[in-house]
C-alpha cells in the first residue's frame, strides 16, 4: 500500500470539488434529468449497498441487484443454518381484481384456482396454445376475490390477452410492492421476535396479513430456497424501516443479507426450475421445439385435466396420449466436477448420440452431493435409471473430460422437516 | 326434455341454408334458427316504404357458384341477366361494360379491355377451382392437405412461365396501379377501381385489392342478375330447398348463447329460454360473434381468442334506398339503360380520394356509388309506374368518429343526395321515401358485427389459409363440435353459398374419417 492509498480520501467531510460546482444543467433542467437511466433501485438499495463490500451488481428486469454482498458461500451458509434475507422487489407483481378474477386465472394456469382459498398461495405455470410452458409463478389470493401473480418475467401483454370477455382489471404493481424473503432454519425466530402473532400457525403456502408501523405488511410461508422460509410484502415507504426492525430482531439468529447467487445454490438443491434455465419462456422461442411443456418440466401434477378449459389444455391432452418428448431430471452425480454445460449420455461409451443436457449444476455444500438439473429425450431418464454425464473442467490450463455416472433421483436433495412443520420449531 | 339435433345452424342467411341443405340431405336432422322475422341474413327482400320493397343489403346476384344450385337443386328466377356497368358521366358520355366489351372509351382501351378481361377471368377461373373446397391446412403432415397445396402449386404454374409470374405479381398488388399502366379513360378506370373495393375497408391503392378483385369474378366472371322479387326470393328458395331435405327453419329465434360443456359444444340457447341439444354447432354468424359473444373467449384459447378479437371487420359500405315517383332522368342516358348498373366512380383518383377520410372515421363527402333500378326489371318492387332506387354507397366507416346517431346521418344524407344530384337532377323531386343503412344499421339488424360485407375483412392477411384466422380455417373451431359457416369463413362473403357449402363438406368428411 502506498503513501497515497492511506490518506483518508476526505470524502465524507469535504464535498468533492464537482459536486459544489454549479453546472449548467443545475439552473436549466433538461429533460433528460427527470427520465431516469440505467438500472433502477429498490427500496432496500440503500441498505444492501451499506452491507455490500463486493460491488458485484447485475441487471434483474430493469432493477439492480447484487450477485454476492460480501462472500456467496457464507450468504449461502446463512440460508441453511440461519436466516439470510434476500431482497425479490424486482420479481414482476401482477394485482388482479374484479368479479371474475378467480375465473380469469382458472383459466390462465392449468391448475384449479377454484381450490385456492383467500389466504392461501399456489404455485403455478401457465402455457400458450400450444401448451408450452411461458412462465411459472406464484399467485397469492390475498383477499376473497383479490389476488396477486407474482413471476419472473413480465407478461402484462398476455395476461390483457387472456382477459378478453373477463371482467378483470390486471395492474403491474411491482414497483409499488417492496418484498423481502425472509428464509432459513431461524426465519421463524426472528420474526417471531418482531412480535407478530399467529404467525406460528402459518402453514405452507399460507399468507397472513399484519400491521407495521401503520403499513400492511403481508407474510406468506413462501420461497425459493426449499427450506423454512418466508417472504414480506409491504409498501415501498416502510421499505427501510422493516429492514431496520428485521435486523434488529435477527441479531442473534444469524441474520444475513443474501445476493443472487446464494439463492441460485439453494433454489437447485431445493429441485426448483428457473426461467431461462430449465425452461425458455414459450414467447421468447423462435424455433419448435425449444419449449417446454409442463409434462416435459415434470409438473402433471400442477396440469389439471378435470377443469374443462384452460389454456393450452387440448394441445397438454394431445401431448399426455402421444407422449411427451422430453423430461426434466434432477441427478445426483458421481465425483465433485460440477457438471455446468454437460451432455448427458445414456450410455458410459460408444454412444451414438447425447440424450440431453444439463440445465443448471453445482456442488453442494450442505447434500455434499454433486447436484445438478437436465433436460432429456424421453423414454430416457426414469428416476432411479443410471444416466452419464459428460463432464469438462479444467486443471492447470490443460482440459480433462470424464464421463460420471449420475443417478436419476425423484425427490428434492434438499427437503427438511422443518420446511413444512407448523408451528415451525425455534432454532 | 330438450330437443336433440344431430346439427344446428345458427343464422339462416344464405349460407347457413345451404350448409343446412347439404347436412340434411346426408340425413342428418338439422336445426336452423335464425334471429330475424325473415330468412336469408342479409339477403332478403324488404319493405322500405308502403308498397315499396327491395334487396336489403346484397342487390346484385353475381357469385352464386354453380355447385351450390347444382348440388341444392335450386333455379334462381332472375328478373335480369347479363347486366352491364355504365360508369356515369355528368356530361352524359357514359362508358358502358359488357361482358368482355367496353365501349365510350378509345380503340386502344378497348383492346386492352379485352386482354384484361382474358387474363382477370383466367387467374379467376383459378381462384375460383380453390373457393370451392375447404383451403389446406398449412405445416401438416396430411396427405389431403399436402396434395391441395401441391394442387395450388401446380394449377398457378400451368399457367404457363409468363402468366404465373403475372399471377403472383398481381395477386397481392394494389389494382390503381395496374389499371392506371393499362388504360387511358378515367371513367374506365373509376368503374374497375370501384369493382375492387365496393363491400371492402379498402381503396384502389390498397395492397391486394386486384384480388379482391378477382374474387369479384370467380364463379360467373363477374356477370350481374337480378333475382326475380329481390335477393328474399333466393333465399327464400334456399329455406323451402331446407325444409325439402328435411331440416326444420325456425325464424325469431335469437340464439342467446352457444352451451359449452367439458371443453366441448353440447346445445345451444335461445333468447327465449328454450334450450337445444346437439353435438355440432354451426355458426353462420360472424367469427367475432360466434367466439366472443356466443361462446364467450373463456372457453377457448387465448392466442385464439385475440386473433379472433384483433380481426379487421369494420365494414365501409351503406345502403341507400330510394322511394320513386318516377325514373329521373340522366343525361345521355337511354331508356334501356336504366336497368343496367349504374357507377359514380369518375376517376380511380376520386374512389381512393373517397377512401381517404373513411381511414380517419369520416364519412366521404363525395362518395362512390354503386346504383341499380331492379324495379325497371322487376315491376313487383313498386307500385305501377313507381320505382325503386337501390344504391351501394361505398365509404361509410363502421366507426364514424363523430357516431352515426343524431346529425351525422342527415348531414351524409345531404351530401349524396348532392352527389347523385350531379347525375340525376331531377331526382330530389321524385323521392317518395328513403332509407339509408349504415355499417351500424346493418350490425344491429342483421347482427353482422361491424357490418362488413365479408363479415371479415376480405384482405390477404385474412384469406384462403388464415381466414378467418390461423388455425380456425378449416370451418372447423378450436373447440369440439363448434363450426362456421359464414362469410366470414373461407373463400368470403357475397351471396356464392360457397362458404356454406364447403362447411358442410367438412363437417360430413370429418365424420366419415372418424
Amino acid at each position: 500500500m502506498t503513501d497515497k492509498d492511506k490518506v483518508p480520501s476526505g470524502r465524507d467531510e469535504v464535498p468533492l470539488a464537482r459536486d459544489k460546482v454549479p453546472l449548467a444543467r443545475d439552473k436549466v433542467p433538461l429533460a433528460r434529468d427527470k427520465v431516469p437511466q440505467g438500472r433502477l433501485q429498490t427500496p432496500f438499495y440503500p441498505k444492501l449497498k451499506r452491507v455490500d463490500t463486493l460491488d458485484k451488481w447485475h441487471e434483474w428486469k430493469g432493477y439492480t441487484a447484487a450477485d454476492a454482498l460480501y462472500c456467496e458461500d457464507m450468504e449461502y451458509f446463512a440460508i441453511r443454518n440461519a436466516t439470510a434475507v434476500f431482497d425479490l422487489t424486482p420479481m414482476t407483481k401482477y394485482r388482479i381484481t374484479g368479479p371474475d378474477a378467480c375465473d380469469y386465472l382458472d383459466r390462465l394456469v392449468t391448475r384449479d384456482m377454484h381450490k385456492v382459498a383467500p389466504g392461501r398461495v399456489a404455485y403455478a405455470v401457465w402455457c400458450d396454445d400450444q401448451g408450452q410452458v411461458i412462465d411459472d409463478g406464484t399467485i397469492f389470493h390475498l383477499r376473497d376475490g383479490e389476488y396477486r401473480l407474482c413471476s419472473q418475467e413480465r407478461h402484462l401483454a398476455w395476461l390483457e390477452a387472456s382477459a378478453i370477455g373477463f371482467d378483470v382489471t390486471i395492474r403491474h404493481e411491482t414497483e409499488e410492492v417492496a418484498a423481502l424473503a425472509v428464509q432459513g432454519p431461524t426465519s421463524f425466530s426472528v420474526l417471531d421476535k418482531l412480535g407478530l402473532d399467529g404467525l406460528g400457525d402459518l402453514k405452507p403456502f399460507g399468507l397472513t396479513h399484519f400491521d407495521f408501523e401503520g403499513a400492511e405488511l403481508m407474510i406468506s410461508r413462501t420461497g425459493f430456497t426449499g427450506d423454512l422460509g418466508y417472504e414480506l410484502w409491504i409498501e415501498p415507504a416502510k421499505a427501510e424501516a422493516l429492514w431496520d426492525a428485521l435486523f434488529e430482531a435477527g441479531k442473534l439468529h444469524g441474520i444475513r443479507a443474501i445476493g443472487t447467487n446464494a439463492l441460485e445454490m439453494a433454489r437447485i438443491e431445493a429441485g426448483f426450475m428457473a426461467a431461462y434455465h430449465e425452461f425458455l419462456p414459450a414467447d421468447e422461442t423462435v424455433r419448435t421445439g425449444r419449449s417446454r411443456s409442463p409434462l416435459e418440466l415434470g409438473l402433471d401434477w400442477l396440469v389439471d385435466f378435470k377443469k374443462p378449459n384452460f389454456n393450452g389444455r387440448r394441445a397438454l391432452a394431445e401431448e399426455r396420449r402421444r407422449g411427451s418428448a422430453w423430461r426434466l431430471v434432477k441427478l445426483d452425480i458421481e465425483g465433485n466436477k460440477p457438471a455446468h454445460n454437460a451432455y448427458i449420455f445414456a450410455k458410459p461409451k460408444n454412444n451414438k448420440s447425447e440424450i440431453g443436457f444439463i440445465t443448471s449444476a453445482h456442488w453442494s455444500p450442505v447434500c455434499k452431493q454433486n447436484i445438478a438439473l437436465g433436460t432429456v429425450r424421453m423414454p430416457h431418464g426414469k428416476p432411479g435409471d443410471t444416466v452419464w454425464v459428460e463432464i469438462y473442467y479444467q486443471r492447470e490450463m490443460h482440459w480433462n473430460r470424464m464421463m460420471a455416472a449420475a443417478k436419476v433421483v425423484d425427490k428434492p436433495f434438499w427437503f427438511p422437516k422443518r420446511r413444512s412443520a407448523t408451528p415451525p420449531g425455534p432454532y | 326434455m330438450t330437443e336433440r339435433f344431430d346439427a344446428i345452424v345458427i343464422g339462416a342467411g344464405h349460407n347457413g341454408l345451404v350448409c343446412a341443405t347439404l347436412l340434411a340431405k346426408a340425413r342428418k336432422r338439422v336445426l336452423v334458427l335464425e334471429a330475424n322475422e325473415q330468412v336469408g341474413g342479409a339477403a332478403v327482400t324488404r319493405d322500405f316504404a308502403e308498397g315499396f320493397s327491395v334487396s336489403t343489403c346484397a342487390h346484385l346476384l353475381y357469385q352464386l357458384q354453380p355447385a351450390v344450385s347444382k348440388e341444392l337443386g335450386i333455379e334462381p328466377r332472375l328478373a335480369a341477366n347479363d347486366l352491364a356497368t355504365i360508369a356515369l358521366d355528368t356530361s352524359g358520355q357514359h362508358v358502358r361494360l359488357a361482358g368482355d366489351d367496353v365501349s365510350g372509351v378509345g380503340g386502344a382501351d378497348r383492346t386492352s379491355y379485352r386482354e384484361f378481361r382474358k387474363r382477370m377471368t383466367r387467374f379467376a377461373d383459378l381462384l375460383n377451382g380453390h373457393l370451392n373446397a375447404a383451403p389446406p391446412r398449412l405445416g401438416t403432415s396430411d396427405r389431403k392437405d399436402i396434395f391441395k397445396l401441391a394442387k395450388l402449386g401446380f394449377d398457378i404454374r400451368r399457367l404457363g412461365r409468363e402468366e404465373m409470374q403475372e399471377f403472383l405479381r398481381l395477386i397481392g398488388m394494389n389494382i390503381y396501379d395496374e389499371l392506371d399502366e393499362r388504360f387511358e379513360s378515367d371513367l374506365l378506370k373509376g368503374a374497375l377501381a370501384l369493382d375492387a373495393v365496393l363491400g371492402t375497408h379498402l381503396g384502389p391503392r390498397s395492397p391486394n385489392t386486384l384480388m379482391t378483385y378477382l374474387y369479384r369474378l370467380a364463379g360467373n366472371h363477374g356477370r350481374l342478375s337480378v333475382p326475380e322479387g329481390g335477393m328474399g326470393d333466393l333465399t327464400g328458395m334456399l329455406a323451402q330447398a331446407a325444409r325439402t331435405a328435411g331440416a326444420t327453419v325456425r325464424v325469431a329465434k335469437p340464439v342467446r348463447r352457444i352451451v359449452v360443456n367439458n371443453g366441448r359444444v353440447t346445445g345451444v340457447e335461445t333468447e327465449d329460454g328454450e334450450s337445444f341439444e346437439s353435438l355440432t354447432v354451426i355458426s353462420n354468424a360472424d367469427p367475432k360473434r360466434t367466439v366472443l359473444e356466443l361462446v364467450g373467449a373463456r372457453h377457448v384459447e387465448t392466442g385464439f381468442a385475440q386473433r379472433i378479437n384483433r380481426l379487421r371487420a369494420s365494414g365501409n359500405a351503406a345502403k341507400l334506398h330510394l322511394a320513386l315517383e318516377g325514373l329521373p332522368a340522366i343525361k345521355g342516358l337511354e331508356d334501356a339503360d336504366y336497368g343496367q348498373r349504374l357507377v359514380i366512380a369518375p376517376d380511380e383518383h376520386y374512389v381512393e380520394r373517397a377512401f381517404n377520410p373513411a381511414k380517419y372515421g369520416e364519412y366521404s363527402p363525395e362518395p362512390v356509388a354503386e346504383i341499380t333500378f331492379p324495379s325497371v326489371h322487376d315491376p313487383s318492387l313498386a307500385p305501377d309506374g313507381k320505382h325503386v332506387l337501390s344504391a351501394t354507397l361505398q365509404y361509410t366507416p363502421y366507426s364514424l368518429r363523430s357516431g352515426w346517431d343524431g346529425g351525422a346521418r342527415t348531414a351524409f344524407l345531404e351530401r349524396v343526395m348532392k352527389t347523385l344530384a350531379l347525375y340525376m337532377p331531377d331526382l330530389e323531386g321524385q323521392i317518395v321515401a328513403r332509407e339509408l343503412l349504415t355499417p351500424v344499421d346493418i350490425e344491429r339488424e342483421f347482427h353482422i358485427t361491424g357490418g362488413h360485407w365479408h363479415h371479415v375483412e376480405l384482405s390477404l392477411d385474412q384469406f384462403m389459409f388464415v381466414r378467418p384466422v390461423s388455425g380456425a380455417a378449416q370451418y372447423a373451431m378450436p373447440l369440439d363440435g363448434l363450426y362456421l359457416c359464414g362469410a366470414g369463413t373461407h373463400p368470403g362473403g357475397g351471396v356464392s353459398g360457397a362458404p356454406g357449402r364447403n362447411a358442410a363438406r367438412t363437417i360430413l368428411s370429418r365424420e366419415k374419417s372418424r
